[in-house]
């Protein structure tokens, strides 16, 4: 009875939110207001990023401070070779999920031979190293960032210099990857990182090479926060190395956190409610980030389960 | 090879390694003794400068503005320990990162509601404003000069400290086994609360020394403390020997790579590509040391032991 009861107000909730975000142009579009489509879109890449993130960390506990470094390079598989004039919107992808995955493959595999703090820090330095690489690489604009002219090209199978179309590919690839991500879980491979999350010694004495697991789960996760970081490149124009700024990386995991690390649709929340908040308080006050930073203190001290935990508690007061 | 300009970057190199110093030690030994990691430690390095500035204002001597910001400093970082940090040991370094990411958004917001959003220079007196020739044909900024001499200073202080005193063998007891000294009877809470006031003093000194050179900045204590900790993850989180040793290797090669990391690959590369490469390369070069370390040893050079 109380599973059903969750369950429900949880299948609701998505739906309506699933609904909502579906019809969301025809709304902004009837009323000339281009601005939400904006929010939404960033929302969403954001989302995906999250969603990433909370494979690693809300699943295989590794507590990544670093995870920003994929969507700059993600970005940056857009716009450099967008730079030289190559357009090709699947090459693109392509690139950015490898160059991604490449560099989850080598920093993953020495910093998943550490563990605990070194494992935060460690993340933390790699993604640094690639945001100073990048500030000093003067071709690509260096600190200043780069523009770029063209968004990807899909030739003739969708036209995403349309705002528009651009929002539902935007969608359709969020669904995509919480999908993914939810199949990932649910699979035998998910319930090993789990595993070796909750008791990693003994996963290992039943015969699993965790470190193997972890560090596929940690390049998958790269790859699909590689995908986010493409998109983030086409909907912004612009890349600068600031997107893979350390902040960016803590933004995330107050992302994952605010929403609720257990489920698949906290991250999404998650996003969300830090999107709208930042765009609230930033109109509110200039000096909106104590706001912000004491609302991650008390996130930490009083309210572990985040919004999808606040969802649960209710979902189990109302039956 | 010029020597004048390699003995300089010599002493550039150490006076980037003392400044790392003062920041990391307080950093491993506020994870050493309490297992707690603290993100805002640039943030009160980012105090330390900004108050020293005020001070400097004030009292228009720079050595009164800074002996009064080091206790000052001190001062901010007890009370965040006991109104904030105190609560999270007991949770899981992931609630530290949050939350000390949320005090480091705070700070951040603080200083640019008290001193503005623009950076604040702090004038030296004239006698640290000069020139030093050290050897004959090499000068040295004064101010330089006093930054090294001084974080040796401390370095030896600590060591003393450490090694020789009540205060430090509590200190070293506490970071092999918190629980056990707790039993034995040390109030663990005070002398947490000691330590974090006494880190936070030394990354605010760090602050306010190098201040005068890049003058006090939002953010200042962002990207120096990403050093810290890769300074810490080398040396062995917990050491403060280690930390010691990492300090000066990474300042040492950061300012090596770049200043002469061009010319190497000039050896190897056209000058063309050498000179791209160069600027990215010596960027990331500490990263990479750290990398290599970790190859090797997982718990960084000096591992502390008994965990």
């Amino acid at each position: 009875m109380e599973k059903a009861t969750r369950f429900t107000l949880r299948v609701k909730i998505t739906v309506v939110i699933f609904l909502v975000l579906f019809f969301l142009p025809i709304y902004t579009g009837l009323t000339d207001n281009g601005f939400y489509l904006d929010l939404v879109n960033r929302l969403m890449i954001l989302a995906i990023a999250a969603a990433s993130l909370n494979l690693i960390l809300g699943h295989g506990g590794m507590i990544s401070f670093g995870h920003a470094a994929y969507l700059g390079i993600g970005a940056y598989c857009v716009g450099i070779p967008a730079y030289y004039g190559v357009d090709n919107g699947p090459l693109q992808i392509f690139l950015a999920v490898a160059a991604s995955g490449i560099f989850a493959l080598i920093t993953g595999a020495i910093c998943l031979r550490t563990k605990g703090v070194y494992f935060i820090m460690i993340t933390m330095a790699f993604t640094q190293m690639v945001f100073f690489g990048f500030v000093s690489v003067e071709e690509y604009g260096g600190d200043d960032g780069l523009v770029i002219d063209t968004r990807s090209n899909f030739g003739s199978f969708i036209n995403i210099e349309d705002n528009i179309n651009l929002y539902y590919f935007i969608l359709i690839s969020l669904i995509i990857c919480l999908f993914l991500i939810h199949k990932i879980t649910k699979s035998r491979f998910g319930l090993v990182i789990e595993g070796s999350r909750s008791n990693e010694q003994r996963m290992r004495s039943i015969g699993f090479d965790t470190y193997r697991y972890r560090l596929i789960c940690y390049v998958i996760a790269g790859c699909i926060c590689g995908y986010a970081g493409a998109l983030l490149g086409n909907f912004t124009n612009f890349i600068s190395p600031e997107m893979m700024d350390w902040a960016a990386s803590g933004e995330l995991i107050f992302m994952v956190i605010l929403g609720g690390t257990g489920s698949l649709l906290g991250p999404v929340f998650g996003a969300a409610a830090f999107v709208i908040l930042e765009e609230w308080l930033s109109s509110l006050t200039l000096y909106w980030h104590f706001i912000f930073g004491a609302l991650l203190i008390m996130v930490v001290l009083f309210a572990r389960g985040g919004i999808s935990g606040i969802v649960t508690y209710l979902g189990n007061r109302k039956q | 090879m010029d020597w004048v300009l390699f003995v300089t970057q010599i002493l550039n190199g150490l006076q980037l390694g003392v400044l790392l110093f003062l920041l990391a030690s307080g950093l491993t030994l506020i994870f050493g003794i309490m297992d707690f990691v603290n993100l805002a430690h640039g943030s009160l390095y980012m105090i330390g400068a900004y108050f020293c500035g005020t001070f400097t204002d004030i009292t228009d001597s720079f050595f009164y503005g800074i002996i009064l910001a080091i206790p000052a400093t001190a001062v901010v970082g007890v009370i965040v320990e006991i109104i904030i940090i105190r609560r999270l040991y007991s949770q899981d370094h992931l609630d530290h990162v949050l939350a000390t990411f949320g005090l480091i958004l705070c700070f951040d917001a603080l200083v640019h509601f008290a001193w503005g959003p623009e950076g604040m220079a702090i004038p030296l007196p004239a006698i640290l404003d000069g020139q030093i020739e050290i050897l004959p044909d090499i000068v040295f900024p004064t101010f330089r000069l006093l930054i090294i001499t001084t974080g040796l200073t401390l370095a030896i202080i600590l060591y003393l400290v450490i090694t020789r005193t009540r205060s430090g063998m509590l200190i070293r007891a506490g970071a092999s086994n918190r629980t056990m000294i707790g039993a034995l009877g040390i109030d663990i809470k005070t002398l947490f609360t000691l330590v974090f006031g006494a880190g936070a003093a030394m990354a605010g000194l760090a602050g306010m020394m190098i201040s005068p050179i890049t003058e006090a900045s939002i953010g200042m204590g962002n990207d120096i403390i990403i050093v810290a900790f890769v300074v810490i993850i080398i040396g062995g989180i917990g050491s403060v020997k280690g930390a010691f040793i990492a300090a000066i290797l990474v300042g040492f090669i950061d300012t090596m790579g770049r200043s002469f990391l061009d010319t190497f690959l000039k050896l190897l590369l056209s000058a063309e590509s050498a000179e791209t490469a160069a600027p990215a390369l010596s960027a990331m070069l500490i990263y990479i040391l750290m990398a290599t370390i970790l190859i090797f040893r997982p718990q960084g050079l000096f591992p502390p032991r008994g965990r």
